[in-house]
């Protein structure tokens, strides 16, 4: 999380955190974990009233940020919700919403307003079922048949899928990407419930069998939606990373907390150096997790020419260190560590999910080492 | 002068218009760096002859860059400096990007030396080193780590006698980068043995060439013969080159390893950002990759993306370090945190580098291109984690100071420095 985080921000940041603790404490987490919805759905309109799914979306549209720089103000809200480890749908929510109030047009004002008040939800079904998981990789067809599309194909994970009015969907159309908001009591459509290791946070999978929908239900061009794409996953990634810097933050907080108080053989865990040195490395895994998320954020924000490398870097590097250092956490406590009971696995769930939705850190890798060649060849043409 | 013209004279230069003005003084006066240039670690690719042609050519675009008004951007003007801000410095910086640069003049001169002539010089010391120091006319060493001991510099056993207004120094000094062709250092001495460790020690100014001083390089295992160790023998310093109080050297020495933590976060360290990783970075392992026909290999790709992670968090730490520690949020001991990263981050890439050149890491022809001495740079893989402080200490920093664990127990608090156990010799 950014230090320098004007006085409108901090309170912004300071009240969503303020309602996470009070309406979703651990208790809670835990209560919610048993029933099947994971949330309840005045806790997310609450949250939309506090702005949550309106800071991507600009004025004209109903939305609204509370610094200039939207982005930059759901950052600290998704720091909070991992620092909570907080149910709801955020980042698909959003990325949604980013898409509906840039490209969206008149067609989809309804469904915009829903998830910008809280009344309705829609999420992003973009990733697939295997073979076709790997990053980028999209199998679903949107076929044009007169004045209408016809979808094939079937998503997976889809975030709270069960309980969402509309799905944003990426498919193919030839060679070309294309968008479409459809709504999930459509016939052809059918959603089926799938476990997950995160307590809170529900997905699907979503089948289209010839789901017929009108051509107005395109969100951008047919065929056209490549860069759109690429935009939503830039949102998404940043996004969830930070989530996960947020619960990297509490799981380090609590392990250091655990350290300082627990005694073996007369003497606090946190004096023995062997100890010491490893808090050390999961300190600086932490900082630069802050770092490369606030620098890709701001990238993504700016749209500048780096912000795809930033964004994948920031997935890899949290995704990769995130985990080292939530496991750390879980060996330092010793066996109370993987009980149920304790809290700290609350944070290593939502790190784990959100490590590997939207590609895992060597697909990413992968990706990032196509910039790297990009870039060595634009220098070389250019000298 | 009116109060009106005082006013307009002491205007602070904005960032932009400065930035402006350093733009057009690098493009107008400084070489570009080639793209595709290999970068190895401490490689031994220059004959004395023409490494003393390059610490000249620094020592000249030094000149160039005071004359500009482009040096000690963050020193006081009464010292030659430019009483800017370090927003000013990192304008500089940036736009230093791609062109050469007084390499040998940043670390140790400007940070920690010049850092710690501002911090405890006298008015005299600092109107007398200073200015030369800007106009490239004195570069400087620390005379810090001693044969007996590296990490414990407090442990130094070089001695200084008082002797009237002089002192006279005897013991060596070893890891001087580049002594052989410096001309000052700041000495590091214990004046008292009587008492603990941190509270006999002395800080000195003293010239490279004068009598008592014996420099001697050290070879290291990879042929290069830059850093030094140097033997002083009776050498006769007097009371007006000393730093700080007598006996309170430890005071000077903490802010001393601060400011050589700082490195290239100093205010007063004039490279273009990345020289963090200076020594194998992304590119060398593209074009080690390239060569060796790899390069669509998805493992070597892993390991292409994997650098670039390495580089781009580490960028993004240093600047997260830099405004946390303007701005307070962060204390100054957190560059521990950036020095631990960057050891850990370079070693890792040199490993890299290694990694992608298969068989040819190991055995190589001349007319190999990039993959020539990779595999001895992999040799040297570990100085990343040792040089300006071992990863252990950072560690040690990390865990006992940013995050105050309980610090280690030591066996040499409270005892007169004389009955401290020390290292067979």
């Amino acid at each position: 999380m950014q230090f320098d985080m004007s006085s409108d921000q901090e309170f912004f940041r300071e009240t969503t955190a303020r309602f996470l603790s009070d309406r979703v404490p651990v208790a809670e987490l835990r209560r919610l974990s048993e029933g099947g919805a994971g949330y309840d759905d005045d806790y997310w309109r609450q949250g939309a009233e506090l702005g949550w799914t309106s800071l991507l979306v600009d004025e004209a549209h109903g939305g609204g940020s509370i610094s200039g720089d939207g982005l930059a103000d759901l950052a600290l809200v998704a720091f909070e919700v991992g620092r909570h480890a907080a149910p709801g749908p955020l980042v698909s929510a959003n990325v949604v919403a980013s898409a509906l109030g840039s490209a969206g047009g008149d067609a989809h004002a309804e469904v915009l307003a829903g998830l910008l008040d809280g009344s309705a939800l829609a999420t992003w079904a973009s990733t697939e079922r295997r073979p076709h998981d790997r990053l980028g990789d999209v199998a679903l067809t949107v076929r044009a048949d007169g004045d209408e599309l016809v979808l094939d194909g079937v998503k997976r994970p889809v975030e709270s899928a069960d309980r969402a009015g509309h799905l944003l969907v990426t498919g193919r159309t030839g060679d070309g990407l294309t968008q479409v908001l459809v709504p999930t009591d459509a016939p052809g459509v059918s959603v089926r419930p799938l476990r997950g290791v995160d307590l809170t946070r529900r997905f699907a999978e979503v089948r289209f069998d010839a789901v017929r929908v009108p051509a107005s239900a395109a969100v951008g061009e047919v065929g056209g939606a490549a860069e759109q794409v690429e935009r939503q996953l830039q949102l998404a990634l940043v996004l969830a990373c930070c989530e996960s810097v947020g619960a990297l933050q509490s799981g380090f907080d609590m392990t250091v907390e655990y350290a300082s108080d627990r005694y073996s053989f007369g003497r606090p865990l946190s004096s023995y150096q062997a100890l010491k040195h490893r808090f050390a490395d999961m300190k600086t895994w932490l900082e630069a997790s802050h770092a490369i998320t606030d620098a890709a954020v701001a990238a993504v924000s700016a749209r500048s020419p780096q912000a795809a490398e930033l964004a994948s870097v920031a997935k890899a590097y949290v995704g990769d260190r995130g985990d080292e250092l939530l496991h750390e956490c879980v060996q330092l406590h010793g066996g109370i560590g993987v009980t149920f009971e304790h809290d700290i696995h609350l944070f290593l769930r939502r790190q784990t999910l959100n490590r590997t939705l939207h590609g895992t850190p060597a697909e990413h890798r992968q990706r990032v080492a196509t910039f790297v060649e990009r870039g060595a060849t634009h220098e070389e043409d250019a000298a | 002068m009116s109060a009106a013209q005082i006013d307009e004279a002491d205007e602070v230069e904005g960032v932009d218009a400065f930035r402006q003005r350093a733009r057009a003084f690098v493009r107008d006066n400084l070489r570009r760096i080639e793209p595709g240039e290999v970068v190895g670690i401490l490689r031994n690719d220059m004959t004395d002859e023409e490494e003393l042609a390059e610490v000249e050519h620094d020592r000249k675009l030094q000149r160039m860059f005071f004359d500009a008004g482009l040096a000690g951007i963050c020193v006081p003007r009464e010292y030659g400096g430019q009483g800017l801000t370090p927003a000013h410095q990192r304008a500089l910086n940036e736009e230093l990007l791609g062109y050469e640069f007084a390499a040998r003049m940043q670390s140790p001169t400007m940070s920690p030396c010049l850092a710690v002539l501002l911090d405890f010089g006298t008015e005299e010391q600092k109107r007398t080193h200073i200015p030369r120091i800007l106009t490239g006319e004195e570069i400087w060493m620390q005379f810090l780590s001693e044969p007996s001991g590296g990490s414990d510099v407090a442990a130094a056993l070089t001695t200084a006698v008082r002797d009237g207004d002089e002192w006279v120094l005897n013991g060596s000094k070893v890891w001087t980068t580049g002594a052989w062709w410096s001309d000052w250092a700041l000495c590091l001495a214990r004046t008292n043995w009587d008492v603990p460790k941190h509270r006999g020690l002395t800080v000195f100014i003293l010239p490279l060439r004068r009598e008592g001083v014996e420099v001697q390089r050290i070879a290291l295992l990879n042929g290069f013969r830059d850093f030094c160790q140097e033997f002083l023998t009776d050498v006769r310093v007097p009371d007006t080159d000393r730093i700080g109080e007598v006996d309170d050297g430890w005071t000077v020495g903490t802010r001393w390893m601060f400011h050589e933590r700082m490195l290239y976060n100093s205010p007063y360290v004039t490279a273009p950002p990345g020289q963090g990783h200076a020594g194998v970075g992304t590119r060398t392992i593209l074009l080690a990759a390239r060569e060796a026909g790899h390069l669509d290999d998805p493992q070597v790709r892993d390991l292409v993306g994997e650098a670039r992670v390495l580089q781009l968090v580490g960028d993004a730490l240093q600047e997260r370090i830099k405004d946390g520690m303007t701005s307070g949020a962060l204390s100054d001991q957190a560059a521990a945190i950036g020095r631990l990263y960057t050891g850990l981050a370079q070693a890792r890439t040199t490993a890299i580098a290694y990694e992608v050149s298969g068989a040819d890491g190991v055995v190589w022809g001349d007319d190999d291109g990039p993959l020539v001495d990779v595999g001895t740079d992999y040799l040297m893989r570990q100085i990343s984690c040792i040089g300006g402080g071992t990863t252990e200490m950072a560690r040690n920093v990390v865990s006992e100071r940013v995050l105050g664990m309980p610090r280690e127990r030591t066996l040499d608090r409270d005892v007169p420095f004389r009955d401290v156990p020390r290292s067979a010799s």
